[in-house]
């Protein structure tokens, strides 16, 4: 299978790997997806109670090439945004940007899970009441 | 010396052709590219005489008589034609028939198809070193069985079964035994009288010869195996295979196997070598790699590891002046992950991981030392990406984690 050069781009050289402090009240955490199904993403956002901006972002991703292209993407774009911009980015946003062939749309929905997920986290801590199914669709 | 790249360390898919077999095969495109079946003149009798060769290099190879070689058009059709030849020749005998789990698509589709007409097929499964047990192919012999087909070798994780003793198994119940030697013949020695086996399906480009050209050994004697042809027309190949022989291919694999035999000693123990290095050169630089299947009863020139924490797709993406195979989901047209890793017991978050090695003729200790340091690198950076050694580096148990799946 050939890959989109931006998928090879964002493989070779990821955008903001590592991890944020779990416990600190201001990064959220989401983590989605599972081993045995081959794509893992742990994406940390740490956001401006104040403001609600996100400030920095951080990814890890056990998967194929385009789920750490995707997450790494996610990474990207939600820094410096605020939390509801973030949450208006769509997995069929990721689709377009990085070409993902359909059999590759999974890896994007799970992006978007994992901004979701970073980002309810975060609201829990702040007692902020978190939306329910926010699951993105295929 | 500078390596060239890209390598190629995927040999259980296929093999390039031996320059050797090459010039063997020339002549036979031009000068002599008389039909075998042409009985009357000195076109047709070269042809034959080629093939005649051809039917004698692979008997050799194989500790069978020359009458016994069927050539095909490869080993998905040897696959076919021994299943179903031996089904429908006998099947008012019985309609049972014994596989087991990991063999070949050419050997468990074959078997699917036939249960659809009226066959009950048993699919043995296999223990965690990936090899059949003699216990559970006893139990599951009925009256009604009339074929046992088991491979020699298994083509992902090079795992070899007690073929001679499933041989022995068969030939003292009266069953017929057929065995996918597609991986094993002109790489381990295979002797169709020691093993008992009544029928060989063996392929031309797994061992250095052309694509297209296969072979089927048929049991003449102790006993006489007679199967139903499944192309019909000219009668040739004593009625068993119709079609105008492929000459040029039938002289390559004649060739291919002249050299397997002549050279196998000498060759089993460099793909030894190799694949010791390359084992213990990974295993020395990265910690958390498991080897599937056993590595006792294993073709020399296979290697089938996993790369815990680290998706096999994105690990081929990062070695890709290097081929070989994964048995990720990712790769495969049905995003499971190797049938043949899960029957073994592993893990689906280990089969994801998993790289095939598979070593050849052309392969050479300065490829193997590149390739250890590109995945070790490649791992490596992978791994960092990875949550899921971050997790297990916490000491975090991942099978008990509660995954949010989609």
């Amino acid at each position: 299978m050939a890959y989109s050069d931006k998928v090879v781009d964002h493989y070779n050289n990821p955008r903001n790997v590592g991890s944020l402090p779990k416990a600190d009240p201001n990064v959220g955490t989401g983590l989605v997806g599972a081993p045995e199904c081959g794509d893992v993403m742990k994406l940390q956002m740490k956001i401006n109670p104040e403001t609600q901006v996100i400030e920095e972002a951080k990814f890890k991703t056990f998967g194929c090439g385009s789920a750490i292209a995707s997450s790494s993407l996610a990474t990207e774009w939600v820094k410096g945004k605020t939390v509801e911009e973030a949450l208006s980015i769509k997995n069929t946003d990721i689709v377009r940007e990085l070409s993902l062939p359909p059999v590759k749309i999974h890896c994007s929905v799970l992006a978007e899970d994992a901004i979701k997920a970073a980002i309810g986290d975060w609201k829990k801590k702040h007692g902020i009441e978190v939306q329910v199914a926010e699951k993105a669709s295929h | 010396m500078a390596v060239k790249l890209p390598i190629y360390m995927d040999n259980h898919a296929t093999t390039p052709v031996d320059p050797r077999v090459v010039e063997a095969m020339l002549p036979y495109f031009t000068e002599k590219f008389g039909n075998a079946a042409s009985r009357n003149h000195s076109f047709g009798w070269a042809g034959e005489e080629a093939v005649e060769t051809a039917r004698q290099q692979i008997a050799s190879l194989i500790n069978a008589t020359p009458k016994e070689i069927i050539f095909t058009s490869g080993a998905t059709e040897s696959d076919n034609l021994m299943i179903k030849g031996i089904a429908e020749m006998f099947r008012e005998k019985g309609n049972h028939i014994i596989t087991q789990a990991i063999e070949h698509k050419a050997v468990l589709d074959t078997c699917k198809n036939l249960e659809k007409h009226g066959f009950e097929v048993t699919y043995l499964p296999v223990q965690r070193d990936g090899r059949v047990s003699l216990d559970d192919l006893k139990a599951a012999i009925t009256p009604k069985t009339i074929l046992i087909t088991i491979m020699y070798a298994n083509n992902e994780i090079g795992v070899i079964n007690p073929i001679a003793e499933i041989g022995k198994i068969a030939k003292e119940h009266g069953i017929f035994f057929a065995v996918d030697g597609v991986q094993a013949v002109g790489k381990i020695p295979v002797d169709v009288q020691k093993d008992n086996i009544d029928l060989l399906a063996i392929s031309g480009h797994k061992i250095y010869g052309p694509k297209g050209v296969g072979a089927l050994y048929v049991r003449r004697r102790n006993p006489r195996v007679q199967l139903s042809a499944i192309i019909d027309g000219g009668g040739h190949e004593r009625g068993m295979r119709s079609g105008t022989l492929n000459v040029t291919g039938i002289v390559g694999l004649g060739k291919a196997c002249e050299i397997a035999q002549k050279e196998m000693p000498e060759e089993s123990a460099k793909m030894l070598a190799l694949r010791t290095r390359l084992k213990n050169g990974l295993e020395a630089k990265l910690d958390e790699v498991f080897i599937n299947g056993s590595m006792e009863h294993r073709l020399p020139n296979n290697l089938n590891m996993s790369f815990a924490y680290v998706e096999g797709e994105s690990l081929l993406m990062g070695i890709n002046d290097i081929a070989v195979s994964s048995g990720s989901a990712c790769t495969s047209a049905t995003l499971e992950p190797s049938y043949v890793l899960k029957a073994l017991g592993v893990g689906e978050d280990l089969a994801h991981t998993s790289i095939r090695f598979g070593l050849g003729r052309f392969n050479t200790q300065e490829e193997v030392d590149y390739v250890i340091e590109k995945m070790v690198q490649v791992v490596t950076k992978l791994r960092e990406l990875s949550p899921l050694y971050e997790m297990a580096k916490e000491g975090i148990d991942i099978s008990k984690v509660k995954w949010q799946t989609a």
